[in-house]
Order: structure tokens, then sequence, then C-alpha cells
């Protein structure tokens, strides 16, 4: 199965599962999406549970929350994660806020939207950003982004029936690239653990999404001059799992964090300055980040501007030599 | 405004002397619904002056009037299912009134304090009831707009028979969400009614200045949808037009627009002064139209209300804010653990943390936080001994 398959094949589980699960976005209904992940579950479910929105992101979000606060489990689509600004007050104001400022009379839990991020498809300023850490700054939301077709089922099927109202991000880069062995099944991966990919002594790298298979690329790199790497997927960014992080640090004694997006206020700024308040005196080098430039995501020069296997193995060598 | 100037006519039934503009006609509000339509309005006028007062002399930080819409907003509530969904702006406390939320409970929201159903975190007067079906207060203006849409939606799934109002404000018809809202509601066919309290003020930006065309009515044929301008001062046209919008939301899963022409006649909030925008000269034609006064004057007429009834209601009422306002603001504030509950549905380790390094601080300088100390256990002798110990340490100096 491949990414798209993967989701696909989690929606539909889902809808069968609860009949409350109702989906909906712009091109959700016939089409299937833009990227398909949608595709037949109209014919399945009918109009009613899966369907077309117009054009209006706000109003997807602001609907969304309504008919979550209404007892229903949307999983609304936003098309492309860099077009999910429209929606950001009923996202960061709303949605995050519902149940705390009704002190609990009511709540958006069932809400879940899904969105496709970041680069490596040549589309340019409007279609690669990676916006999580404008949503991560946010207390009542979570976000998650899987990194391969078993990883997107699992945590997919858990956000949807989580709680709380859950961000999803796929990374479309991988939405086809990535194949792999995906059990018919229906399963829940648990949201906020980070998951171990290898187990290693000198060094903790340590991203999420389509920047794991990068990041494997770079330990594979490393590990043939003798270094012996330990691999993690943060896989929900908010709330994050400290532990895990902190504990594979205080073994390795150094971290390097990579993600798409811009370095300032990036992701990786939160993970450094924890990890340096947490293992302080284990450190053996200072934090490195390896993310995107400080720039708009460019179209041609897309290859300079992510953080690719050199640009991470360069931060490990520097980090062991330090 | 007046209905001359609008191409979109007002619908009316009552003169501001309280006879119909149709005499002989039947109105379809009955005897005990009128009274207690009446009974809700005055309270609703009597919390607001008292409450305005309580700001005034420090006693509550903020406060918003429904002064001069209590026919538009009570009215409209009136002609609702008990169980039919309110989204409303933030000066409808009519509606919640006329659901029963009672004065105890408006009190406990605006002191903030344990028993506060929204746990002392939103401003005063962001009420909202789950068993009242009335949805908790959001201050960004508009976004409720959308959710009713939403809402509304899950009601038609769930087929039975049930709607949502949003109630609004013309400034908010302005944001993006009024429109998003209005054409989702109407391409996927919600029980929603859309109801715009054209008040004629935005804070202090007049209508004039908030849209060019004649009101927020004419919106609704872009969409597609049904529409009615109503006297927003006519509580007998108000709830007529409410039922009417209700029976065709309802039965036909469209969603409808209702405007009502009415006038803010206090200030915008208790931090707003008018008289720096509009005119007293103004604000005196419309308190001639007063809403309560045109319903007093028509249930008189029938028999239903007299002077007597007038004044014992309006003593009752005062005493009866007064000492519901005086039991609030004895009671104490919510527990500190209310500062990281329902953020997601049980605290992250992370939060659990937080609130472990906030108590032992607290622990250790009880008097510099007097609220959470008391909540944790300490008495007020012990907070008073950690205010006097620290008195004695200055920077740079010893400690004692």
């Amino acid at each position: 199965m491949n990414m798209l398959q993967a989701i696909n094949n989690a929606l539909d589980i889902a809808m069968a599962a609860n009949p409350q699960v109702v989906l909906f976005g712009e091109d959700v209904g016939v089409f299937g999406g833009v990227f398909r992940a949608t595709s037949h579950l109209q014919d399945k479910y009918g109009r009613d549970r899966c369907f077309n929105t117009p054009l209006t992101e706000q109003g997807i979000i602001g609907f969304a929350n309504g008919l979550a606060a209404q007892g229903s489990t949307p999983v609304a689509e936003i098309q492309f994660a860099d077009y999910i600004f429209p929606a950001f007050d009923q996202i960061v104001n709303e949605a995050a806020k519902f149940r705390y400022r009704s002190g609990d009379l009511f709540n958006v839990g069932g809400l879940t939207i899904r969105t496709p991020y970041g680069g490596g498809i040549a589309g340019g300023l409007y279609h690669s950003q990676s916006p999580e850490a404008y949503f991560a700054h946010t207390p009542g939301l979570k976000i998650v982004i899987p990194r391969n077709p078993h990883q997107a089922k699992g945590l997919l099927l858990a956000a949807i029936r989580d709680p709380n109202p859950v961000l999803f991000m796929e990374p479309k880069r991988l939405y086809r690239a990535s194949v792999g062995e995906v059990p018919e099944a229906d399963y829940e991966l648990p949201l906020g653990v980070a998951e171990v990919l290898s187990e290693g002594s000198d060094i903790t790298l340590l991203g999420w999404g389509a920047q794991m298979e990068i990041i494997e690329k770079a330990a594979a790199m490393a590990e043939r001059e003798g270094i012996d790497c330990e691999v993690i997927d943060l896989r929900s960014i908010l709330p994050w799992d400290i532990e895990t992080v902190c504990k594979s640090v205080l073994k390795t004694g150094r971290l390097v964090v990579s993600h798409e997006a811009p370095l300032t206020g990036g992701f990786a700024s939160e993970i450094a300055a924890t990890v340096q308040e947490r293992c302080f005196l284990y450190l053996e080098a200072p934090i490195r980040r390896v993310t995107g430039l400080d720039t708009p995501f460019p179209l041609v020069l897309e290859k300079e501007h992510l953080p690719d296997e050199l640009k991470i193995y360069e931060a490990i060598k520097q980090s062991l030599s330090y | 405004m007046t209905g001359d100037e609008l191409t979109i006519p007002i619908f009316k039934r009552l003169r501001q002397d309280g006879t119909l503009y149709r005499e002989g006609d039947d109105v379809s509000l009955e005897r005990v619904k009128a009274l207690k339509i009446y009974h809700t309005m005055l309270f609703t006028r009597v919390l607001d002056e008292r409450m305005l007062a309580a700001q005034r002399q420090g006693r509550l930080s903020f406060y918003m009037q429904c002064t001069g819409e209590e026919a538009t907003v009570i009215g409209s509530a009136a002609a609702l299912e008990d169980d039919d969904m309110i989204m409303a702006q933030y000066r409808e406390q009519g509606a919640l009134a006329w659901r029963g939320f009672s004065c105890d409970e408006f009190m406990n929201q605006m002191f903030g304090n344990e028993l506060d159903y929204g746990k002392g975190r939103q401003m005063p007067i962001h009420y909202g009831s789950r068993d009242l079906h009335y949805m908790t207060i959001s201050s960004p203006l508009a976004t409720q707009i959308p959710q009713a849409t939403g809402y509304a939606y899950g009601q038609k799934l769930a087929g039975k028979g049930r709607c949502t109002i949003t109630i609004f404000g013309e400034g908010a018809a302005s944001e993006g969400d009024f429109h998003a809202a209005l054409n989702m509601a109407s391409v996927h066919r919600v029980p929603c009614i859309f109801l715009c309290r054209n008040n004629g003020y935005a804070i202090s930006t007049p209508s004039s200045e908030q849209f060019a065309a004649d009101g927020i009515a004419p919106r609704a044929f872009g969409y597609h949808m049904q529409c009615i301008r109503v006297d927003g001062n006519d509580v007998i046209a108000v709830y007529e037009a409410t039922c009417a919008a209700r029976k065709i939301t309802v039965e036909t899963n469209q969603p409808v627009l209702i405007e009502a022409m009415t006038y803010r006649l206090a200030a915008h909030s208790s931090s707003d002064d008018p008289s720096g925008y509009r005119s007293k000269e103004e604000e005196a034609i419309w308190r001639d139209k007063d809403p309560i006064l045109r319903m007093r004057h028509w249930l008189e007429a029938q028999g239903w209300w007299s002077e007597e009834d007038e004044k014992a209601t309006g003593d009752q009422l005062r005493r009866e804010v007064l000492e519901s306002m005086k039991r609030a603001e004895k009671l104490a504030p919510p527990p500190l653990e209310s500062l990281i509950s329902d953020v997601y549905d049980t605290p992250p380790p992370l939060l659990q943390q937080q609130l472990e390094d906030l108590k032992q601080h607290i622990r250790k300088y009880p008097h510099a936080y007097p609220k959470g100390a008391s909540s944790m256990g300490f008495s007020a002798q012990e907070i008073e001994q950690s205010r006097k110990a620290h008195e004695q340490w200055q920077p740079g100096g010893e400690q004692s």
C-alpha cells in the first residue's frame, strides 16, 4: 500500500465503524480530493457523509467546529497546509479553546483536520510549507505527522478517535513514493509517543514526517564511518514525547534535530531548549538544528533549500568532532 | 435609519403606544408566554442596570448591556423549542434568561467564582449552558456563525427536527466567517436561522460606514436564502417572524436570514462612551421607541398587566439581582487545578509538571498568590505570616 491508500483505508474503516464520522473539504466528494485520499468514500457512504465544500477554509473549519460541538466526528480536509491560514482563527481561537473556555460544557474533541504539507514536489512557495510550529504554540491542539503508510493508517485512526482536536499533517511528497506493508485490520498507534527506529550510542537524530527517510539516509552514511546513530521519529509535535527524546540524549550526549520548516522559531528550537534544560550536564556538544532556510520556500532551488542527508551528515560529524 | 429609506420593507405589528398596525388582527402570542417574555425583558433590563453600576463601582471588571434590543433577543428565543441550539455573539443574555438561566448562574459567571461553569476563565458575560442548549460565548467576532452552520448540519443528520439560531450584529456580518457560513448553509441545506441584530453601531462605527447596501437582509438573495426584515423593537413581530423562520428551516432544511432593525441604546460595553460618536438627540429618538415600553402598553391594553404589577415586579427583580450579586461575590475562586484542566481531555505530563512547579513556588510565597494559596489549603493566617516574613526582606539586604 502507498500512503494515500493507507489513509483512504483508515478513513474507510473509521466511517464504517462510526456513523458519526463525516468527511468534507474542497473536492473531497466524487473526485476523492486532489490527491485522491477520499476516493470512493462518497459512493460507499453517501453524499451526506462525504462531500465537497465551497472554497472557504475558514468556513470548512468553522463548520467542522460546530459539527464537532454537536457531537459528530468531522474529518475536515484543507487541500494544502499552505492554505490553512484563513482557518487559523477557527483552529487557534476556537477549536483549541472550546473545551477550556466552556469549562468542559462543550468540546470539539471529535474534530480531525487533515492537510498535506511539505516540499520536494516542485510546489514552490504555496505548495510546500510546513506550518507545524505555528500550531505547536497553541495549547489544546494535538499535532501528528506520520512518516510512512503503516504509521499513517494507525495514527490517523487514533487521531479520529482521540477526544481532542487533532491536526494531522500528511507529507505529500510521500503520498505515492512511500510504499510499505500495511495490515488490513483496524489498528491504532499512540498519539504523543515518539518511536525509536534504531538504537545507537553515539548521537541522537530526531525528526518527523518526510524528514525521517532523509535522516535514516544520513544515519546510514554516518554508520559507514563507524558512527552509531539513534534515530527517533517524534510522530506527535504536540504534545511531544519529552521523555523518549531526553532518555536518548542522556545516553548519547548528542542531538541533531531536523525539519523542513525555517530555522527561526521552528519546533527544533523548542526541542533544543527543553533538552538543554533537562540534559545539560550530559551534553557532549551543542544541539544542532538542520532545517530549511529562513526564506519562503523556493521553486527552482528547492534541493538547496531543503535539509537533505548531506547537510544532516555534516551536522553529525561536527557534533562528533566538537 | 427609517423604513422609508430601505428597499426591503420592515415587518411590523405593534405601534409604540401598544396598538396594532392593523386593528382587529390576531396575535399569536398568548397570555402566559407574553407575560413570561415581558418578565424576562424586565429582568434583563434590571440586570443590565445593576451590573453596569457594579462595574462602575469596581466590583466587576466588564459588562455588556442588551438594553434596547430586548425584543429582538427575547422575542426570537421565545419562538424556538427549548432544545434548539442558540449560538449568540455576546449581548444576548435575554435569550439565556428566557431559557431559565438563573440570576445566580449569571452572577457566578460574571464573578468567575468556583460555581462558574466556565471555571473563571473568560471575561464577564461569556455565559454558556449545555443543559439550556446555549453555546458558550467566544470573544472573537463572528466565529460562531459558521459553527452554527456546522451544528445545524449535525442536527439535520440526526433527524430530530431541531434547528440552530445564531445571533450576531451588523458589524459581525462584515467578517469573512459570516459569508462562509451563509454560503455553506445554503449549499448544504442546513436548518439554521441567521439572526442579525442591526443595532446601528459596531462600537463607534455607524452602519453607514459598515456597509454600502440596504442593510444585511439583501445578502440572503446572493446566497439563495429566504429572508425577512423585522422591526427589532416590536416583540410580536420578532416572535412571529422567528416562528415562521423556524417552520421553514426545520421543514425544508433551508437556512433563513432575519434582520432585526433595532438600536443599541446602551454603550457597546462598559469600556465604551457613545457620547464621543453619537448625539443625545439621536439616542432620545430611540429611547422613545423603547421595546419594553411598547410591549408594556400592549400588555396593559390586553388587561394582562398593570401599574401595580410593574412596580412589584421591578422591586422584586432589583432585590433578587442585588442579593444574588452579594452571594456570588463571596464565593471562592476556582481551584488552582482548573488552570490546567480542560486544555485536553486529560492534562499531558508537561502540564502536570508545570502545575507541580507552580505549587512549589506558591508554597514558598503564598502571600503573593492568595487565591491559589487558599485553594491549596493555606489559611489566612499562614498567608499573613508569609507576607510579614517577606516584608522584612529587602533586595540587596539581609534576609531575616
